[in-house]
């Protein structure tokens, strides 16, 4: 069930009737039930995959909570006979056996994520290096890849490092931990929660509360005026350019990173507001995944404002933690000494990062592109940080020059590229040739015939790309003026103005959305990967 | 709160006036090609005719309610669309006999041979001009192809949004109207472009000659339909055979079968196509695929024959308004005939 299949605006508005006659106390089995629902229509045999996570997350959990008391408890009765340094050396031993029962919760559900999504990937790899050898390989196994296991699985395995970690306590009730686990909207491309923001929403009780409700929906109008009016429509100029990549290189390598950047920011962010505008209509609020990240000036910055909840997982449960690891402290002792703390503190980052782009690579896809996509963001964001010295000297040197508007756009539309760059990887879907056609875009050939009327033979008429273009420039005043103060709450002291727009935004979306018969109705890019 | 109560309950039914009017400007208007008019004209003269013809393009293209009546004195009228499915032609049979009880209906059995829904565009045709009614559902479910959406057909908008950027002057001319292109259901095709050779021999091979379940349940469903109302189903294959759309003997054989077991009246024309007098050189605007209007005036009268001296629709009697009626549409068919 899509978002936007009919069916699932008819689930919804089944689901947002039930919730609100529900009993308070049984709200949240309402959602819980909904959230099956929705789960059941991708399929019954991912339910088994789902079921497990949450029981296999509900037992280790309780089990590093029942660990947890009997520490605290030895620790309390035993407080007048045991030294600091007895206690400090009891509470390490306890910790490592709590790791230890982390590290099964961890590696059986990674293990689940690893074999259904990169078992194919590492055969692929293994037969690469069998061929070399003259060897026939092995037939690549299609493992059923059940809806949004990457986004619950790493959000669930948050939870139970942030219960290791003594963050949140415990989910006791097996239920409620399972609607964390598997609430709907956020299960087809995140964003990923952390149960000490969510997990007390979903099962609170929520009185219907017209305002709201009321922004709740227009977060959802607005977001399939994203993805259906924009990210959809634009999507025909992207496939028939994907469709023979040779056929389109040069110029057209840019054309394609500039409207496959356009496509993605309102595909996943469409179904964002999707998603935060459905709990919020329910009066849960769900954590903002993105921050104008067109408007970074660089691509640390970027990627603080994109993805933000799987860039704060990546850094909280991969980068820390690997930075302070017992080989990387011993490498920073070791470096320190010999190059210096700041140079020792870098490396070991650098490292971290190393790793930590590889996973959030690898976590993209399963494939060499997505982890050359990774490596290659790393390696800007090291470039960027190394340079940090000279940008500063230039600042310094030009300050007036730095501090301006032009110098500003200057940097965001360098980041804007420099990402599309980076990010043409994961359409293109092979290395060589993404290096092939970025050399090509060099050349600028084919930039006559694309202002000449080659720009109309992409499967959009000049209609269509005006719609496209009449989009952006919505977005772009919206989030404009969003970035100063909430735009539904300056319109909700204005209601004729509010429900005038509303109801413009809804036959816009009606009149102008790319959807329906005629169209190959696309899922969300995140959606169809994880 | 009352006051945005108000406000958003205002804003809602201004939104449904804004979308009702662009549907109305964006559905099709079929202004070059009439075949999707067909089904809606038949309401405005749903009523008093003793036989009803249903069935696909055979149908609306060989048969002449006018010259029925002149001829014969036969009220007819002909419910056919293209490629109109035979759970098609049950539905709108279904239909018609909300309005009317026919004496006979006669269904052109070409399209028994498909068992499955084919394609959107012919579906919408057939479809979209019913009135709602339990029928039109029927004819919805039963039609649609895996990619189409009910809702679609209850809101056409949902369907036909992405014409708002292909609009044409008839669109906002018929934005409330339609233009009336058939003469009680029959789409008149004046051009001549002879078939080419001799006719053929032969038509498409087929994987299996069996008519399909389905569209067989359905003429049964019909054959029932008639017989509760007290109405003759009379079978018919019209006498076009192209390659194309070939009229195999092994299908033949199962349609005279399933007349004769249930005392049907089957009638296929195709070697009759001499006694008629048709001449393909003449009688065809499309090499011999479709019959035109001279060819149309021949199967007509030769039919109407059959209709009077085998079916007792002989010397029917008429009401003043139905015969007066009747000159008027006759006195339009040969204007437009001889225009």
């Amino acid at each position: 069930m899509q978002f936007t299949s009919y069916s699932f605006i008819a689930f919804l508005a089944i689901l947002f009737a039930a919730y609100f006659l529900s009993p308070k106390r049984w709200q949240w089995v309402t959602l819980l039930v909904g959230s099956y629902v929705f789960y059941a229509f991708a399929g019954l045999d991912c339910l088994v995959f789902i079921l497990f996570t949450t029981l296999s997350s509900y037992v280790i959990s309780r089990l590093m909570e029942s660990a947890l008391k009997r520490e605290n408890d030895y620790v309390a009765a035993n407080r007048d006979a045991m030294s600091k340094e007895e206690r400090k050396a009891y509470r390490a031993r306890a910790k490592k056996k709590r790791f230890h029962i982390l590290l099964w919760g961890l590696v059986l559900n990674f293990g689940i994520l690893a074999v259904l999504k990169y078992t194919g990937f590492a055969v692929y790899n293994i037969n690469s290096v069998v061929s070399l050898f003259g060897g026939k390989g092995f037939s690549i196994p299609s493992l059923l890849l059940p809806m949004g296991i990457s986004f619950y699985t790493f959000q669930t395995m948050g939870y139970l490092i942030d219960v290791y970690r003594a963050k949140v306590t415990p989910e006791r009730n097996i239920a409620k931990l399972a609607l964390f686990v598997s609430f709907f909207p956020q299960l087809v491309q995140g964003p990923i929660s952390r149960f000490g923001d969510l997990g007390a929403q979903l099962t609170a009780p929520h009185k219907f509360n017209g305002k709201t409700f009321t922004f709740g929906l227009q977060r959802i109008l607005w977001g399939y005026f994203k993805k259906l009016v924009i990210a959809d429509r634009v999507l025909t100029a992207m496939t028939t350019m994907l469709d023979d990549p040779a056929g389109y290189d040069g110029a057209y390598v840019l054309l394609l990173i500039i409207v496959y950047s356009i496509q993605i920011y309102a595909d996943f962010t469409g179904g964002i507001d999707i998603t935060i505008g459905i709990a919020e209509a329910m009066g849960i609020k769900l954590t903002e995944n993105f921050d104008h990240p067109f408007s970074s000036k660089s691509t640390k910055e970027y990627w603080r404002r994109w993805h933000i909840t799987m860039g704060s997982w990546f850094r909280d449960y991969i980068f820390m933690p690997i930075s302070v690891t017992r080989p990387m402290m011993k490498l920073n002792k070791a470096m320190a000494g010999k190059f210096g703390r700041v140079a020792a503190s870098k490396t070991v980052a650098y490292i971290a990062s190393g790793v930590t782009w590889f996973v959030t690579g690898l976590w993209h896809g399963a494939a060499w592109n997505f982890i050359v996509w990774g490596m290659l963001n790393c390696l800007v964001i090291i470039v960027s940080e190394a340079l940090e010295p000279a940008y500063k000297k230039f600042h310094d040197r030009f300050p007036k020059l730095t501090a301006s508007a032009v110098y500003g756009k200057f940097m965001s539309v360098r980041t804007f590229l420099l990402m599309g760059v980076i990010r043409s990887l994961d359409c293109y879907g092979d290395v060589g040739l993404t290096f092939r056609l970025w050399g090509s875009m060099l050349t600028f050939k084919g930039f006559g015939a694309i202002v000449t009327g080659g720009i109309f033979d992409l499967g959009l008429t000049a209609a269509d790309w005006l719609i496209v273009l009449c989009g952006i420039a919505v977005v772009y005043f919206v989030s404009r003026a969003s970035a100063r103060a909430s735009v539904r709450e300056r319109l909700y002291d204005r209601p004729i103005m509010s429900a005038a727009l509303c109801g413009l935004m809804f036959i816009a979306i009606i009149m102008l959305g790319a959807y329906g018969f005629g169209y190959d109705a696309s899922g969300f890019i995140y959606g169809d990967r994880f | 709160m009352k006051k945005r109560i108000i406000i958003t309950v205002c804003a809602i039914l201004a939104v449904a006036v804004i979308l009702g009017l662009l549907q109305a400007l964006v559905v099709p208007k079929y202004t070059s090609n009439a075949e999707g008019l067909l089904t809606g004209e038949y309401y405005a003269e749903a009523e008093g005719h003793d036989v009803i013809f249903v069935g696909d393009c055979e149908v609306y293209e060989s048969f002449i309610p006018a010259v029925l009546w002149e001829k014969y004195g036969i009220s007819s009228y002909v419910r056919g669309n293209a490629q109109q499915l035979t759970w098609q032609s049950y539905y709108i049979l279904e239909d018609t006999f909300r309005y009317e009880t026919p004496k006979a209906v006669v269904f052109n059995v070409l399209a028994l041979k498909y068992g499955e829904p084919q394609k959107e565009e012919y579906n919408r045709m057939t479809v979209d001009g019913m009135k709602w009614s339990p029928s039109k559902i029927g004819a919805i479910s039963s039609s649609m192809t895996e990619e189409e959406s009910f809702i679609d057909y209850v809101f056409p908008l949902l369907r036909f949004h992405s014409r708002i950027t292909a609009l044409e002057a008839d669109d906002f001319k018929y934005i409330f109207s339609s233009k009336k292109v058939t003469h009680s259901g029959y789409l008149m095709q004046k051009g001549i472009d002879p078939m080419v050779g001799d006719a053929p021999t032969d038509g498409r091979e087929e994987l299996d000659y069996t008519l399909p379940e389905t569209s067989m349940e359905y003429l049964e469903k019909m054959r029932e339909l008639c017989a509760e109302n007290g109405t003759e189903l009379i079978l018919v294959k019209s006498p076009t055979n192209s390659w194309a759309y070939w009229w195999h003997d092994e299908w033949d054989e199962q349609v005279r079968e399933y007349a004769e077991e249930k005392g049907l009246a089957y009638y296929n024309f195709i070697p009759e196509t001499e006694a008629i007098g048709i001449d393909y050189s003449t009688d065809t605007y499309d090499k011999g695929v479709h019959l035109n209007v001279y060819g149309a005036e021949k199967m007509t009268d030769y039919f109407g024959r059959i209709l009077a001296e085998n079916h007792g629709l002989a010397e029917l009697s008429h009401s003043e308004e139905t015969t007066s009626a009747w000159q008027e549409r006759l006195d339009a068919y040969y204007k437009d005939r001889n225009s």
